[in-house]
């Protein structure tokens, strides 16, 4: 393991031509180095206030508006003697949502770190849907955890077969894996509705547009909170599991190490004798399988059954580009990330009845402009690095001044 | 004078060129297999198999020729044409001559083709100005869905559907400026600022809808507040008859819209590649500093070309609601962007060749709303999947391998 160069070295810094622009990761890990936590930090704040300036403008209180989103979130529970009587079950909530984020995050990331844009998380993610509501209701003699491990697995190894499609073609062909992640969303979009739709091959009894529910032995089991009032599943601690192997796997493991290489400079690899495509396609079905895993795991956590119509409405794995972009791409980042937008989504769900100043749906869209500005301002590190040097510089002129 | 015999003898290699060119051959192949399923189908409709498959077996055969002489892809295209066209031959036959005749009126299905390809021509044009100048574009969907929206509120809030457009510009404008600036100004990926634009759209229209309409949805629209149809009067005495009004059905009724899309076909067209102009965008998306170096200011043209792409999606978003559906609902663009992306790299970034994509995407379209009634609701959704396969299969590349501009996607920095 001692002989293999750090990434870093694979490309010496002035190779660079003149006009030309470093790579998406190379990007990343300068201001890695140049901005540690403030960046996202400060990105995060900067979102969050413009987000406020909306609300100001649509006539809207901003600080009444975020306090009823911060109650809504349960993280007030952490406050002790402050905190109101719903905040245990808030802060459950909270975590159920973190949990599918967290992976979707890491299913984002892994691509990012090989050069690749994984916008089709949420194809992969409903992959995972789709197999586990199948497994969970199909072979229901088996025993519990037997049952609950095979819906997992398999349900993570449909959103890496379906994410596996994307690779495939861009280590073959070419095809940019932005556009044909997006067309697998929608593929799997439309397939789902057929199979559990009204008339379709898997729908349950009856008129209605559902799945069949999966079997009650293959439901996690709930270790906070009540089961019935849907307390927070052992999925949770799944999803950290998953945290520990994303990092082991980059950074401690031949896979990840080429993966890193192929993401900092395709050519480089490729002259150092990495397969690139091989890194392309594995990369990509890796990500997948993180999709996969948290569409399983909210299927079989609280989900229980399709509706045809949340097909149509979820959109967390699309969070989790964000939760990727703001988390850096790290295992921590990625887990802090996923506790923030987990707490936006449930403090502005429709079931936060907190928020009667401010309309559920009108704070659903607010969350998604949060989203837009985090990615918009992550992906201009520029500014934030610009905005902080200019805080730097003020600070230090008038020192400059008297010396 | 030329001695006959010797002008004989000279024109007969040209012929042979033209055969012996593989990769004709493959394109025929390819055109074969379309032909093998349309034997099938009205007005020929043949009853038997027999015609069809000797016809995707020379598809096939074709196919084959053109791989063994290297023209793989041309090839492999031709095999696939022949493979598919037997299999939709075979299933044709299968299915009774009247679902086929409900289905298959081709006039109806070319101009469905064209309504839904319009939006996407639109937007793919726009794409097309910003890729070529050398930024990538994927915010296109967000500025569509910006422009379905605001044509909607401009159009109900003015009274006049010109209004409405206008507004929609507008507003597809100066999303494509946010991009603009992050794009170009502060070098940030354009991948990743394009998906924030996405968000943000998403998120913009979402808040401003339900709070300007709430739960009932968009008002309905008057006539005044509607794109017009276009009639053009007298078609249906043309010929051919037998065709059912082929031309009325097709183009006798068609949006005000699609047909300034098709002459936007032609201007653009013009534009690129017949002016000073285009010349200079073309020259940023290829070469940024040798512009640089004779004058051309690069960051201008990017953020012209950008802003005008931004215009033109939103005026694909304006057809959409205004012109199109008649009203406005969450995310109805619903992925368009990309497909209108996919059919300009599918078209190799030229005004007619994404034209030609967003015909294919548009009659995917087209055939999935016309498929689903007849033969049932539950197939109904799976038709719907039949354009997102077919960007998927286009972008795979089956033909031809497209060149993007050269430095499409790298930020450029002034020294």
């Amino acid at each position: 393991m001692n002989e293999r160069p750090p990434v870093d070295a694979l490309i010496p810094p002035d190779e660079v031509p003149p006009g030309n622009v470093p790579s998406v990761a190379r990007r990343l890990a300068f201001y890695q180095r140049a901005g540690g936590i403030v960046v996202p930090f400060m990105t995060a704040v900067l979102a969050f206030v413009m987000g406020g300036i909306v609300v100001a403008v649509s006539g809207h209180n901003p600080f009444t508006t975020y306090w009823g989103i911060f109650k809504g979130t349960g993280l007030d529970w952490l406050i002790p003697g402050l905190h109101a009587s719903d905040a245990a079950t808030n802060l459950q909530q909270t975590l159920i949502v973190a949990t599918p984020l967290m992976l979707a995050g890491l299913a984002v990331a892994f691509a990012f770190r090989c050069g690749m844009f994984n916008i089709g998380g949420q194809g992969q993610y409903f992959l995972g849907w789709y197999v586990a509501v199948i497994v969970g209701s199909t072979f229901t003699g088996l025993p519990g955890p037997v049952l609950i491990f095979l819906a997992i697995t398999l349900g993570a190894l449909g959103g890496a077969a379906w994410a596996g499609i994307a690779g495939f073609l861009k280590a073959t062909v070419g095809a940019h894996e932005v556009i044909t992640t997006i067309m697998l969303n929608w593929i799997a979009i439309w397939v789902g509705d057929y199979l559990f739709g009204v008339n379709g091959p898997l729908q349950v009894a009856g008129f209605n547009p559902f799945s069949e529910t999966i079997s009650d032995k293959a439901k996690l089991p709930v270790f906070w909170g009540d089961p019935v009032l849907q307390g927070l599943h052992i999925g949770f601690f799944i999803a950290i599991g998953m945290l520990v192997v994303y990092w082991a796997v980059l950074n401690r493991t031949t896979l990840g190490y080429e993966v890193r290489a192929v993401g900092f400079n395709p050519e480089a690899a490729r002259y150092g004798g990495i397969s690139v495509r091989r890194n392309y396609f594995l990369a990509m079905a890796i990500s997948g399988f993180f999709a996969g895993l948290a569409g399983a795991i909210d299927l079989l956590g609280w989900k229980f059954q399709i509706a045809t119509a949340d097909i149509h409405q979820s959109q967390i794995a699309f969070v989790g580009i964000a939760v990727a972009l703001l988390g850096r791409n790290t295992a921590l980042g990625t887990f802090f990330a996923a506790i923030l937008f987990g707490a936006l989504l449930t403090g502005t769900s429709t079931r936060n009845d907190a928020l009667t100043i401010f309309s559920p749906e009108l704070a659903g869209n607010l969350s998604l402009i949060i989203q837009g500005l985090v990615v918009l301002f992550v992906g201009a590190d520029v500014l934030i690095l610009y905005l902080w040097n200019a805080r730097r510089k003020l600070r230090a002129g008038p020192r400059k001044a008297q010396a | 004078m030329i001695d006959p015999a010797v002008a004989e003898v000279q024109e007969r290699p040209a012929m042979l060129e033209l055969v012996r060119d593989r990769r004709n051959v493959g394109i025929a192949g390819i055109a074969l297999g379309v032909i093998a399923a349309w034997l099938t189908l009205p007005p020929v409709l043949t009853e038997s198999l027999v015609a069809p498959l000797i016809v995707a077996a020379v598809a096939v055969a074709a196919g084959v020729y053109a791989i063994l002489g290297n023209e793989r892809r041309v090839g492999w295209g031709a095999v696939a044409a022949g493979v598919v066209g037997a299999a939709g031959a075979a299933l044709a036959v299968q299915s009774s001559s009247d679902h086929l005749h409900t289905v298959f009126v081709w006039g109806a299905l070319l101009g469905a083709t064209l309504r839904f390809a319009t939006p996407l021509v639109f937007a793919a044009i726009g794409g097309m100005f910003s890729e070529r100048s050398g930024v990538t574009n994927i915010a296109l969907e967000g500025m569509m869905l910006t422009g379905a929206f605001f044509a909607i509120w401009g159009a109900d809030k003015t009274g006049s559907w010109a209004a409405g457009i206008v507004i929609a510009m507008a507003a597809g404008g100066a999303f494509a400026l946010v991009h603009a600036f992050f794009a170009i100004q502060l070098r940030a990926d354009q991948i990743v600022g394009g998906t924030a634009i996405n968000f943000l759209a998403l998120g913009v229209t979402g808040y401003l809808f339900i709070s300007i309409y709430g739960s009932n949805g968009t008002p309905s629209l008057s006539d005044a507040e509607s794109i017009p149809d276009i009639t053009i009067p007298g078609l249906n005495h043309i010929p051919p008859d037998r065709f059912g009004n082929f031309l009325n059905d097709a183009i006798g009724q068609l949006n005000l819209m699609i047909w300034i899309a098709i002459g936007l076909l032609f201007v653009s067209s013009i534009v690129m590649f017949r002016t000073p102009i285009g010349l200079r965008i073309r020259a940023v998306g290829e070469h940024p500093r040798a512009a640089d170096t004779v004058g051309i200011s690069v960051y201008g043209v990017r953020y012209g070309a950008v802003t005008l792409s931004g215009v033109l999606a939103a005026l694909g978003g304006a057809y959409l609601s205004i012109g199109f559906v008649h009203s406005y609902n969450e995310n109805m663009t619903a992925g368009r962007g990309f497909i209108a992306l996919a059919a300009l790299i599918f078209g190799n970034w030229r005004p007619f060749g994404a034209f030609g994509a967003a015909c294919l995407f548009g009659f995917s379209s087209a055939l999935a709303q016309r498929l689903g009634p007849a033969y049932g609701s539950q197939y109904d959704t799976l038709f719907q999947a039949l354009p997102y396969v077919l960007t998927l299969i286009a972008v795979a590349g089956v033909i031809g391998r497209s060149v993007p501009p050269a430095a499409s996607g790298r930020p450029y920095k002034k020294q």
